[in-house]
């Protein structure tokens, strides 16, 4: 109640020194100054998915727009598609080995780094490093480092493994995993920033807690810096998780579908069905899917980012 | 205890020397080869310093990309300044002026910044096409620039949130408006947060290779990552052009990263983390 008496007299003093007609009032000028910005997400995001949907339920599929209902006989073609699930079988191989890449060793530069090392500076420079450079320039470079008679194998035969010359990205059934060394090569980076920083912000007097505790520096890590990183952990999964479901660039560059699509992405099946094969209503539904799949990882992500706006 | 402490330090930078050496490796190796001849180019001495500085290779590459080069620097630049400044002006608005449900518009627009391109292309060719502007720069800068509204509106909200209320409200007694708070009070003060949005607008547009190619593919058009593709799909192109053709489009990215590496860091800080 008291409240209630208090706030428009406060409102006059500080929000509205000079009255003026709502039409020509700040707040109006600032929804003018954003709507903008609205119609542009509300038509190029949300329009535009909405959109997808409904091309995936129509006959699109040739050069000549065809927007006769067939329901939804584009996805169960597409979930019958034997490309379909080796692009699963590849969205796993991917996302568990670049997500697992990018976490452990993101961590563990991150620990490593926030050892006061000398030259920290330029360790955490080169580490990014990757990052500033794009996926097609990656693949190339990681292309030339991953041909079989060459690259990284040259490296084995001079140490001494002559019999271990894997065929890397061009192997049949798991070709995939090579990728993800090149895209964690990439990201990893971002990821170590990510919990270089969550570990500055711990407080000093948490870990001199622990240590006084009787804590060694591993259990300081397992039962208090971990949990205290899992925010972090969190953001990691998410930002790691979205772009295994969206590889398209990295994989155009190193090897495109691969021998019997082992390196096929669910972004190279949309990209060719559409764009190549001219399947706009089959493309549509594998970009619905595509959304779909990163709903599971957006909607809680955003969930806990409102949380914290709300704070 | 002082030498275990010491064989841990040993370690410690031991393995931080081979992680280095790790993320160098590719650099290293797209350098030197795009100093070799294509006849040194041999697959049993790939990792051997080139023994004499050629530069036919970079010269050809640069003949051969030099024109999708100039095409990003012409998209890059206009889109990384508009996006900015839209960003400026929606996160001033999401900070300063909490209309009801903006916190929820907020959260909307952040989906954006999220989510595969795959599941919006097809409309977004279907409507430049309607719109004539498929296939045009003019197209392609206009398409950053509306991909580019959540993040930016992210970076700048959040910086301006940090400006103290009283500042605004001390304006808005000495007579300011919406426009004059901006211009006078929060703009002065904007311009860590613009170097680091734009930086990070500049490094996303230019390395950006699926709008691009999917915008603007015609081969004189097109931005240098998709010419860059082209030129490595084609089995015809030597090693050593492809590597030259790769340092090219890297070279402004990581130019500017060398230069500002802590804006960069910020960006990468602010834009995973809290709104």
């Amino acid at each position: 109640m008291a409240t209630s008496k208090l706030s428009p007299a406060r409102a006059t003093t500080s929000a509205h020194p000079r009255r003026r007609p709502w039409w020509r009032s700040d707040m109006l000028l600032a929804l003018l100054v954003i709507t903008p910005s609205i119609i542009a997400v509300a038509i190029f995001i949300y329009g535009f998915i909405a959109w997808t949907t409904y091309i995936s339920t129509v006959k699109w599929n040739s050069q000549i727009p065809d927007y006769t209902f067939v329901g939804l006989k584009n996805w169960i073609r597409l979930f019958g598609d034997n490309r379909f699930h080796i692009d699963l079988r590849n969205l796993v191989y991917y996302a568990t080995g670049f997500m697992s890449q990018c976490i452990i060793f993101g961590f563990l530069i991150a620990v490593l780094l926030d050892q006061k090392i000398k030259g920290e500076a330029i360790f955490r420079t080169i580490v990014i490093f990757p990052f500033a450079v794009s996926g097609i320039v990656t693949g190339v470079a990681w292309r030339w480092l991953m041909q079989p008679s060459t690259g990284i194998n040259l490296l084995f035969a001079k140490i001494g493994l002559e019999n271990f010359q894997p065929t890397w990205n061009s192997t049949p059934d798991y070709g995939m995993w090579a990728v993800t060394i090149a895209a964690s090569w990439q990201f990893t980076g971002y990821i170590m920033a990510l919990y270089l920083a969550g570990l500055r912000g711990i407080p000093g007097e948490l870990r001199e807690a622990a240590a006084i505790d009787g804590a060694g520096t591993w259990a300081t890590y397992r039962y208090v810096i971990i949990p205290l990183l899992m925010p972090v952990t969190f953001t990691a999964i998410v930002l790691t998780g979205m772009n295994s479901i969206r590889v398209f660039d990295l994989v155009s560059a190193m090897s495109g579908s691969g021998p019997a699509f082992a390196t096929d992405t669910l972004a190279f099946f949309m990209f060719q069905s559409t764009f190549g094969a001219y399947r706009y209503s089959l493309g549509a539904a594998i970009g619905t899917f595509m959304i779909l799949l990163s709903g599971f990882l957006v909607v809680p992500y955003l969930k806990s980012m409102q949380r914290e706006t709300e704070r | 205890m002082n030498l275990q402490r010491l064989w841990t330090r040993g370690a410690i930078y031991l393995v931080l020397l081979a992680f280095c050496a790790f993320y160098l490796m590719p650099f290293y190796v797209m350098i030197i080869t795009s100093l070799k001849p294509y006849v040194d180019v041999n697959v049993t001495r790939m990792w051997e310093l080139p023994t004499s500085i050629y530069l036919g290779g970079i010269v050809d590459a640069w003949t051969r990309v030099s024109p999708n080069f100039w095409n990003s620097v012409q998209i890059t630049v206009p889109a990384a300044l508009i996006s900015s400044f839209i960003g400026s002006m929606n996160g001033y608005v999401f900070a300063k002026w909490r209309f009801k449900g903006a916190d929820t518009l907020f959260i909307l627009f952040l989906v954006g910044m999220f989510l595969p391109y795959q599941g919006i292309l097809i409309p977004l060719v279907l409507t430049l096409q309607k719109i004539g502007l498929y296939g045009t720069m003019t197209g392609l800068i206009m398409v950053h620039c509306i991909f580019g509204i959540p993040i930016t509106a992210l970076l700048f909200r959040g910086y301006y949130a940090s400006i103290p209320n009283e500042l605004i409200d001390a304006a808005k007694i000495d007579g300011c408006g919406f426009f004059g708070i901006y211009r006078w009070i929060l703009l002065p003060i904007s311009m860590p947060a613009f170097a680091v949005v734009l930086l990070w607008q500049f490094t996303s547009i230019w390395n950006d290779f699926l709008i691009g190619l999917v915008v603007l593919s015609t081969p004189v058009k097109a931005p240098i990552n998709v010419a860059v593709q082209n030129i490595a799909g084609s089995w015809s192109v030597e090693w050593n052009v492809q590597m030259a053709a790769a340092l090219i489009a890297a070279a402004p990215t990581v130019i500017v990263y060398l230069l500002l590496g802590k804006l960069f860091m910020r960006g990468l800080l602010a834009g995973a983390l809290k709104g």
